[in-house]
């Protein structure tokens, strides 16, 4: 445990700000939980979000803050966006590596409460505690921030309501504090919603939401407004400003929906006729919306608050989203399926209220088995396997790019048969400094390559460097199909060609070098980069274990059998 | 700079400032190259005593994530009907790790790459690909040199600089 890294509870906010990140790049993740840990925050790392999503549910009040990366391989992080806010109300902040403005807007949109540029900063992580202090404090205008703070702190530390671990340290007035200890002490639930000196957060539960619905239905949604609903769902506790908010990220989640109903028809994937025969199928409140909105010629939307009723009780509910899935005409459910489809169990354990529609699955369209089985999750830290050799398990498809789904419909599997009609000559693009590299490395790979198989790490490696057009016998280029010559020798070689820039182990690498090879060759490559940098004596000396951590281990990743099938699909023309 | 003391310095100095001013001018050169940028400086702040193996592992990560890739861009250019998409997706994601890392060639390839799947182009595709791999490959011995420096440096007394 990090010295410099206190209890949560014992310190002062924003110190163990309990943080939930997810990123499905393994490096990110890494270094955004060792940021925020010198940040003396409390963090807790996921690479899905529907993991993430699932450790929200389950530890309601778990979290101060999520932070998510816009593109995650299962569920667009926009959607994850709303999904948070709209559940469990949470600040979150966006990442991407892509900062362009339609981007950002959209996450502001969406609720997000920032959009952090990547690479991200220290100092901006730093500073993410200001969101949910900030939300706090909007969320009950008639509080004041020491009592958000504390309520934050009562938050964070569970059933500890010792006063001595409050949050101190700042210009807080200590009668003050002390009367609201104990009036906290008093408030067994969050009753007061006048004056509440707690303002825990408010967890939308099916119940309280259907009433929610159901209240702004009777209303109309085009007539209704925070006052009248919380009139109408009469329930004491809830505040107008809970309700306020809870509606903001209603509106945006029915137009979300909307909008991807509009893509639907566009499709034309909706059958009516499933729709209509099923009163469960259904968007909950869209015709009122669809009145009083623009026109949608939208067949579909039918609303029942009963129908919710009925639908959220049903446990074989799924996510609205995934009717968008259903409805599209597949090949391959499999493929699209990955996008949405959210897992079986949250749906039983159902706090969230949102459940709309209903779709019940055709036995073609049970996706469990597809997302369930963490194909993803195999897919995005550890190169799975068989990943980048089948197409079936395709975790880019996001939902939001339907014509990627129509698309992905009609590739073949299959890389065999030699079908490639396009030769693609391939110059070598190495810059001039390069050229030396490529040489030297040319030599020893040449000589190598007709050897065993199972020592070609290192060659492997080599074999990624460019290579002259026009040198004969090896194409190490892993996709250079035109200059493959038809003298390749049978498969068995070629597997080994083929699989040889994948498995490429930078500590096999090293050991070669310093073993196999006279230091010059070594020393050349390296010297041909810099010239400031020709000290013999300092390679020689080094040990052969030189950088144990740098080894990445491909024999997991690359099945011998699917080699063969990239065999014909790259390298015959 | 550690270690310099005066003109005369027992041996053992010697050696270690002549490595760490070998360290420094190799960083600089990266840097000049482009090959790392300030993120990878980052990365060498957040390595502590609690995390002594931080960037080791996060590279291993790195270069894990990249090759597998770099694997699957490769499939999908390979096929008959080239689903640029993929590819775009994992060029973004490419894009993401290698600005994890500092990876400034690497990233600005796949900017260049990005604009080649939007323009569909096959060929085009393809040398983006063959770049990316020959700058993947650059950086890993750049970056083994750079760690074999930063033990020898260590293994002679001495502490890695980080600006």
């Amino acid at each position: 445990m990090e010295a410099a890294f206190p209890s949560p509870r014992h310190d002062a906010f924003p110190a163990g700000l309990r943080v939930l990140v997810v990123d499905d790049d393994p490096t990110w993740l890494k270094i955004l939980e060792k940021m925020l840990k010198k940040c003396s925050y409390e963090v807790t790392t996921c690479g899905l979000a529907r993991d993430a999503l699932n450790l929200l549910r389950e530890r309601k009040d778990g979290y101060d803050i999520v932070i998510s990366d816009v593109n995650m391989p299962d569920m667009d992080g926009f959607k994850l966006l709303e999904h948070v806010g709209l559940e469990m109300d949470l600040p979150v902040i966006m990442m991407s590596v892509d900062g362009e403005t339609s981007r950002v807007m959209k996450g502001v949109q969406h609720g997000a409460c920032d959009y952090l540029l990547k690479p991200i900063r220290m100092k901006e992580l730093r500073n993410i505690w200001q969101h949910v202090l900030r939300k706090r404090i909007n969320e009950g205008r008639d509080i004041d921030s020491h009592e958000v703070i504390d309520g934050l702190q009562m938050t964070r530390s569970g059933s500890d309501r010792s006063d001595d671990h409050f949050y101190s340290g700042e210009d807080v007035s200590t009668g003050k504090k002390r009367k609201e200890s104990e009036n906290k002490h008093d408030d067994k639930d969050f009753a007061d919603h006048g004056s509440s000196t707690k303002k825990a957060r408010v967890v939308w539960s099916v119940e309280l939401h259907q009433k929610f619905v159901k209240a702004v239905n009777q209303i109309g949604f085009d007539k209704v407004g925070p006052k009248r609903i919380l009139d109408l769902m009469n329930v004491p506790w809830l505040t107008r400003e809970n309700v306020a908010s809870h509606l903001q990220k209603y509106r945006l989640y029915l137009s979300r929906l909307q909008k991807e109903n509009d893509l639907k028809t566009c499709f034309g994937g909706i059958n009516p006729d499933s729709a209509s025969q099923d009163p469960s199928v259904s968007f909950s409140s869209q015709s009122s919306i669809s009145v009083s909105q623009e026109d949608i010629p939208n067949r579909n939307f039918r609303f029942s608050g009963n129908d919710l009723l009925a639908q959220i009780a049903n446990p074989k509910v799924h996510e609205v989203d995934q009717q968008v899935i259903v409805s599209l005409p597949k090949e391959e459910p499999k493929r699209t399926l990955i996008a949405e489809v959210p897992n079986q169990q949250e749906s039983r354990g159902m706090k969230i209220g949102f459940k709309p529609s209903v779709v019940p699955l055709g036995p073609q369209e049970r996706f469990t088995g597809g997302f369930n089985s963490s194909i993803p999750a195999h897919y995005s830290w550890r190169g799975a396997p068989k990943v980048p050799f089948k197409e079936e398990t395709d975790p880019h498809i996001s939902l939001e790019d339907p014509s990627h789904l129509l698309k992905s419909t009609n590739s073949q599997p299959n890389l065999t048969g030699g079908q490639r009609t396009n030769s693609v000559e391939y110059k070598p693009l190495c810059a001039d400094h390069r050229s030396n590299v490529a040489q030297a490395s040319l030599v020893r790979s040449q000589s190598d390559l007709n050897g065993v198989q199972d020592k070609g790490n290192m060659v492997n490696y080599q074999d990624i460097q460019p290579i002259p057009v026009g040198s004969s016998s090896i194409r190490g280029q892993v996709f250079d199909l035109a200059s493959l010559p038809a003298s390749q020798p049978a498969n068995g070689n070629l597997s080994s060609i083929s699989r040889s820039p994948f498995r490429p182990s930078s500590e096999d690498l090293q050991i070669r070098w310093l073993q196999d090879d006279p230091l010059s060759a070594n020393l050349g490559f390296q010297n041909s980069e810099f010239s400031g940098y020709s000290d013999p004596c300092l390679v020689a000396e080094v040990p052969i274990h030189l950088y144990d951590a740098l080894r990445f281990d491909y024999e997991q990743f690359v099945d011998p059998t699917e080699c063969s099938i990239i065999d014909h699909g790259l390298f015959i023309t | 700079m550690s270690g310099f003391h005066g003109h005369s310095q027992p041996p053992a100095m010697a050696v270690l400032d002549q490595l760490l001013r070998q360290y420094v001018e190799y960083m600089e050169s990266l840097r000049r190259e482009s090959i790392l940028d300030d993120q990878f400086t980052q990365l060498q702040k957040l390595q502590d005593e609690s995390n002594p193996d931080f960037i080791d592992e996060v590279i291993t990560l790195f270069f894990q994530d990249s090759e597998r890739l770099i694997c699957s861009m490769g499939t999908a250019l390979a096929k008959r009907n080239v689903d640029y998409k993929q590819v775009d997706d994992d060029v973004h994601q490419l894009k993401g790790s290698s600005s994890s890392i500092g990876a400034a060639r690497v990233k600005n390839l796949c900017v260049f790459f990005r604009d080649c799947c939007e323009a569909k182009n096959l060929e085009k595709c393809y040398r983006c690909l063959q770049e990316v791999q020959q700058e993947c490959v650059l950086l890993k011995n750049k970056l083994n040199t750079l760690f074999m420096l930063q033990k020898q440096i260590v293994a002679a007394g001495g502490s890695i600089p980080v600006d």
